[in-house]
């Protein structure tokens, strides 16, 4: 099965964001990231375990009239790195956003440590964690050194 | 060098330097030899959780070296009651002093305070997480007695995982090539992700519940206390206390050079027997805090310990 019929699978959204290339399972821990959820006014499309000739299997979501900020795109960096973010308007792609992930992830997530430093939140401190390996990613707190449990921290947006 | 944080702010080389340093400074940890050269420099102790050790042997060591020391003191009277943050407090203490020596109970408090301070930090100890300048003392100690630190068999045991004194010791001895094995009880293993990151760098571990038939072939026993302010729940902590009592009747069998260290405070996990015994080093590892920790302030003061101390120094 092609891309293009992976696409199609959902309408084309006349302005909006894509986001495909998404790894399979991983699309709803994506809109949790970008805090879409059952208040969300504007429609979303999700597409679950399409296949794919780069990936095997993919996800994709069409979120309508809602442009992804450059903050959105870095916590889309610890679930989806590898995902193809691209801003349509009037039907066409409008600009392709590239999710960098680069040796630090600052203010983006909280350190998934309950007793960190970083845990009480009138320290007025920058929220870092460092990029130890990328495939598998692996983040490490940079105050307290722990190694994040990834699925613990999706939980953690900031 | 800004800090000492972690032990990873040493190199080996470094490492080897400060208990260098430390064995020269001795005479005058002992008071024999009066070497101020630290006057005119003031060190901030900062403890936000009790220390008796830690904090008095800082103390110790820089009145020894000339110089001078002021305190946050008791917590319950500084201004952290009145909610000032850990940034504020540190910017305060920046000002007046020279380097500060820090205990929180929050991990990755003293990087925090070092990324915003002008001065170096020394981590006196943060929450669970690492105690630096006592492996300095800790390995200053296992020197004294074996003569080197490479490829000793080194037993830890008791709370492994809420030790901070063992989390950092283990990294270093495994930068030494020492045989580590970790005696605890299930609950207070050694977290897994520790264990894990030191066989990364190539440590040889076993783990196990049973202390005693480890111990005849081994170097070094670091016992510590199990730590019942750690544990939120009570029934959790009666579970795991007195897990080892360590006797003199278990020493029979062990190697004549073989010592027992302890952190201190000790509750019954070392019994007053073990004391008298050519094995017990408890209390010189309580007193080296000072050497090693006067080393260490020189060198992240950047002052050099003269080659010959008993001539550079005086009479108290």
């Amino acid at each position: 099965m092609s891309n293009e019929h992976s696409m199609r699978r959902v309408t084309a959204i006349r302005n909006g964001t894509v986001i495909d290339h998404i790894p399979q399972g991983q699309a709803l821990t994506v809109l949790d990231m970008l805090g879409i959820d059952e208040k969300t006014s504007v429609p979303v499309s999700l597409v679950m375990n399409v296949p794919s000739k780069k990936m095997g299997s993919k996800d994709i979501i069409k979120v309508e009239d809602r442009e992804l900020t450059q903050a959105e795109l870095d916590r889309l960096a610890l679930v989806a790195p590898d995902a193809h973010v691209a801003i349509i308007r009037a039907y066409t792609v409008a600009e392709k956003m590239i999710i960098n992930l680069g040796d630090e992830v600052v203010n983006v997530v909280r350190c998934t440590m309950s007793n960190c430093i970083t845990s009480n939140l009138r320290e007025p401190l920058p929220h870092r964690l460092k990029v130890v390996s990328r495939d598998p990613l692996e983040l490490r707190c940079h105050y307290c050194g722990r190694i994040q449990d990834l699925d613990e921290l999706v939980k953690n947006v900031l | 060098m800004t800090g000492l944080i972690t032990m990873d702010d040493l190199t080996n080389e470094e490492i080897i330097e400060i208990l260098d340093d430390a064995e020269k400074l001795l005479p005058v940890a002992k008071g024999e030899l009066y070497l101020p050269l630290l006057q005119g420099r003031i060190l901030g102790n900062l403890f936000f959780e009790p220390s008796t050790r830690t904090r008095m042997s800082f103390e110790t060591a820089m009145k020894r070296l000339g110089g001078d020391v002021v305190n946050l003191g008791d917590v319950k009277t500084s201004s952290v009651v009145k909610g000032e943050t850990l940034f504020d407090t540190i910017q305060m203490v920046d000002g007046y002093t020279d380097i500060i020596a820090m205990r929180h109970p929050r991990q990755g408090a003293a990087q925090y305070a070092q990324d915003s301070a002008r001065v170096p930090i020394l981590n006196g100890g943060d929450g669970a997480g690492h105690h630096p300048t006592q492996t300095m003392l800790d390995l200053f100690t296992i020197r004294q007695a074996h003569g080197k630190l490479d490829g000793l068999k080194v037993i830890l045991a008791g709370d492994l995982r809420y030790g901070r004194t063992v989390h950092s010791l283990s990294h270093a001895l495994t930068r030494f090539n020492c045989e580590l094995i970790f005696a605890s009880p299930e609950l207070l293993k050694m977290p897994s992700e520790i264990v894990s990151d030191l066989q990364s760098h190539g440590a040889s571990i076993v783990e196990t519940e049973d202390l005693y038939s480890m111990m005849n072939d081994a170097d070094v026993v670091y016992m510590t206390r199990i730590q019942k302010e750690r544990f939120s729940d009570e029934d959790e902590y009666a579970k795991v206390a007195g897990a080892y009592k360590l006797h003199a009747k278990h020493l029979a069998d062990v190697k004549s050079g073989m010592i027992i260290m302890h952190p201190l405070p000790r509750v019954d996990e070392i019994h007053p027997s073990v004391d008298t015994t050519r094995h017990a080093r408890y209390f010189e590892q309580a007193f080296n805090g000072v050497v090693a920790r006067m080393a260490l302030l020189c060198k992240l003061l950047g002052v050099t310990v003269p080659k010959d101390v008993k001539k550079a120094g005086g009479a108290l």
